[in-house]
């Protein structure tokens, strides 16, 4: 038992961090950190930076342009990268599609879509989601029935984040409607563009834009554009669900948040007092405190245990459900911590280039706009009950 | 980063894995417990010749582990059979010893280590609040030697015990780190009078009452006053010794529930197929998680000495108060009826880790401390 990095893996997080200072505008760090909204090219630009360097697919194959890094340093380095304010990959092709084309693309497709996802010719969205398939995803309806050398897809899909940006989505779609639901779907690739595609925003309950819903009719998609054998897509979509959950601890996001609530509570004051000295304040951030270095401890035993780089099984649901309610306890101390400074919603304060006046603390300005957007964190990437679902399945067998 | 446990380590923990399976059944632990010594000597002699004890001391005491991961094993194994027999109180008393001990007194590591002597650390008292300084007792100079008065509270195998060690305030006030001293006293000294019992989990300790003890200048173990840092570093060892302890005991109480909502069944489906029950069943399971994780990093932390430990110990233990709880209440609720009962054996574990709660400072104890000494304030 060490729980001390290695040699190596201290170096490693060393090179990083200075990358990282050497390579993340400070700009693009501020708008991070303040909540201002990231356009398309900031994220595109956050790719190509980190492409150039070779280290945007950190978990996949060196022959397919990946690192090679183990599951130590992957973790080390999305610590670092939260903990410096760095945007977010998107993690549609890259951390979705890439692992799924890589297990159970036919060559044509590696070689066609993978650099693709790289370069950033493509932006890819998830088609999962439909208004009567949540939860219950194997009760997908979107059809997609072959006529000759095509799919024609009629249906709708829901929650599509980032759809607005995107020029590609992989779907999953109903191909049988014989037997078991699970064993009617299929996975394709659709070209946004194709005629037939209407994308329609939905705003989230504080104000953005996330989130869409994305409308099929008629819609020809080449048959070459099947993933896999037809009505094989759930066995391709679970594979694609264990890396959604990868990394989704977010251990780097509470450290982050900690971090700043530390600087908070010596700036907030209380009738005269900090509110680091108020009792029940600093009881509730001491057990989050403590409850985010266990899951720190649970997350390094689940990625050591994850082998060659694989994706962990129903840990990462473990992880998926500490980690969400850890994140959502930082929001919420957060958001109590402004106090009435959680009011306040000026919206140039999340426009590009904004530097003040800010109406209170400028850190103040983010907190309850993202306190009700990571609400949503308990909900997506399979609902906390659902996690709680897959435990007792495979731990009970029942 | 390694979360392996050493070959040496792993084969410990198997050796102790075998001997609870076999030779250390409910029905013998209820029975010691109950009996007059409060632990089973036969039991304690075959566990001492297997190297359990001295798994628990550096080469420097006699031992050949002292490391946190060799409590953490040992104590771990404890939990899961339940074990009575005194390791905390040795690993306490032998801790003191080795680290302040005289030459002379450190002759009595080698009866500890074989299982031979039986000593009690009787250091805390009804209203110190578990605060290490807040010690009422007192030492008062008598010549060369030294006269002892006060009352400590709940010390486990006392009765049993050759010895005590004491802590006691040779001056100052009730507060000040200074001015502690810890003392040997034999149990059958004049003016040493037990209050023996059984306690709720199993086993026995007593209420030491100290009336005029007079005690030889030899008695003093290490510096006049300044045994404070002595007293948290053997506190410490069994703080993690507490927590591990408990993490045995949750894995034993989880698997056996997760056995009993696969079999018992009504409605005419096992219970294990409601929603209800499975999602409680899989917050226990995460949340023991957390606890182990909670002793994993205590254990790498004790060895060394600072503010890092004292801050892992107290984190460690203020998530097995808070894990422990809800490991032994939902699971008597999930039992329903037949977690009630004498009979199965639940509720002689959730009563030790429940019990375990309140040993050596709560959640809320050390929540503040952890708090404090983010403060530099100190324990």
């Amino acid at each position: 038992m060490d729980l001390n990095y290695s040699a190596d893996e201290l170096a490693f997080q060393a090179e990083v961090r200075d990358w990282l200072k050497a390579n993340l505008a400070p700009e693009l760090a501020h708008k991070v950190r303040h909540g201002q909204t990231l356009t398309k090219a900031d994220m595109q630009g956050w790719h190509d930076t980190l492409n150039a360097r070779g280290w945007l697919a950190n978990h996949w194959p060196t022959e397919y342009g990946g690192t090679g890094w183990t599951a130590i340093e992957r973790h080390i380095f999305e610590e670092e990268c939260a903990l410096a304010y760095a945007p977010r990959v998107v993690p549609f092709g890259l951390s979705m599609l890439g692992p799924v084309l890589i297990k159970y693309g036919n060559e044509a497709q590696k070689n066609r879509w993978l650099p693709r996802i790289l370069d950033g010719s493509d932006w890819w969205c998830q088609g999962y989601s439909e208004p009567g398939a949540g939860s219950d995803l194997a009760g997908l309806r979107c059809r997609a029935e072959r006529k000759g050398d095509h799919y024609i897809v009629n249906g709708q899909k829901t929650w599509t984040t980032l759809a607005q940006h995107a020029n590609m989505i992989f779907m999953l779609v109903r191909t049988s409607t014989e037997g078991k639901q699970q064993e009617g779907i299929s996975f394709l690739l659709i070209d946004m563009n194709t005629p037939g595609i209407e994308v329609k925003p939905i705003h989230l309950l504080e104000g953005s834009h996330e989130v869409n819903d994305v409308f099929f009719t008629d819609v020809k998609v080449p048959v070459e554009n099947l993933v896999g054998e037809e009505n094989k897509g759930w066995t391709y979509a679970k594979y694609l669900l264990t890396y959604e959950r990868t990394n989704i601890a977010g251990i780097g996001f509470s450290m982050a948040a900690l971090g700043e609530l530390k600087e908070i509570v010596q700036d907030q004051t209380r009738a005269g007092r900090k509110l680091a000295d108020d009792p029940l304040f600093a009881a509730r951030l001491a057990r989050a405190e403590i409850e985010l270095e266990n899951t720190k401890i649970t997350n390094l035993r689940v990625v050591s245990a994850a082998a060659g780089g694989g994706a962990p099984g129903a840990e990462s649901s473990m992880l998926k459900i500490k980690g969400t309610e850890i994140r959502q306890e930082f929001d919420v101390l957060k958001r109590k911590a402004i106090g009435s400074y959680a009011v306040p919603l000026v919206p140039e304060a999340f426009e590009p280039g904004f530097n003040g006046p800010y109406v209170g603390p400028a850190y103040a300005a983010p907190i309850a706009k993202e306190y009700f957007n990571h609400r949503k964190i308990t909900i997506f990437g399979g609902s906390n009950e659902i996690q709680k679902n897959i435990i007792s399945k495979m731990i009970l067998g029942l | 980063m390694d979360f392996h446990h050493s070959e040496e380590r792993q084969m410990l923990a198997d050796t102790l894995t075998r001997f609870v399976a076999q030779d250390y059944p409910l029905a013998d632990r209820l029975a010691a417990g109950a009996s007059e010594t409060g632990y089973d000597p036969a039991k304690w002699a075959t566990l001492a010749e297997l190297g359990v004890i001295g798994a628990l001391f550096g080469e420097e005491a006699g031992g050949f582990g002292g490391a946190g991961f060799d409590i953490s094993v040992v104590f771990d194994a404890i939990g899961r059979g339940l074990m009575l027999e005194p390791f905390l109180q040795t690993l306490l008393v032998g801790s003191v010893l080795a680290n302040a001990g005289s030459a002379e007194q450190q002759t009595r590591l080698e009866g500890l280590l074989s299982g031979e002597t039986i000593a009690a650390f009787a250091h805390f008292e009804a209203g110190d609040g578990c605060k290490t300084a807040y010690i009422a007792t007192t030492a008062k100079r008598d010549g060369e030697g030294w006269v002892l008065n006060g009352q400590k509270a709940v010390v486990r195998a006392a009765t049993a015990s050759a010895f005590l060690i004491v802590s006691a305030r040779a001056r100052g006030q009730a507060g000040d780190a200074d001015g502690v001293s810890l003392f040997l006293v034999p149990n059958d000294a004049n003016g040493v009078m037990l209050r023996d019992y059984e306690t709720i989990d199993g086993g026995r300790a007593a209420d030491v009452t100290l009336s005029n003890v007079k005690l030889g200048a030899e008695a003093l173990i290490g510096i006049d006053g300044r045994a404070a840092l002595v007293i948290d570093d053997a506190l410490g060892k069994g703080l993690l010794a507490l927590c591990a302890e408990a993490v045995g005991i949750m894995d034993v109480i989880k698997d056996m529930t997760i056995l009993y909502i696969q079999t018992r069944k009504q409605f005419g489906v096992p219970i294990g197929k409601f929603q209800a029950l499975q999602h409680r069943m899989a917050e226990m399971l995460l949340e023991v998680e957390q606890a182990r994780s909670a002793v994993i990093n205590a254990a790498f932390h004790e060895g060394t000495p600072g503010l890092e430990r004292e801050r892992a110990l107290s984190a460690c233990k203020v998530t097995i108060g808070r894990v422990g709880t809800l490991v032994a209440e939902e699971s008597i609720q999930i039992h329903g009826g037949m977690g009630m009962t004498w009979e199965y054996p639940l509720g002689h574990f959730a009563k030790r880790l429940t019990i375990i709660g309140h040993e050596m400072g709560d959640e809320d104890f050390h929540l503040v401390r952890y708090m404090d000494l983010a403060k530099g304030a100190g324990a």
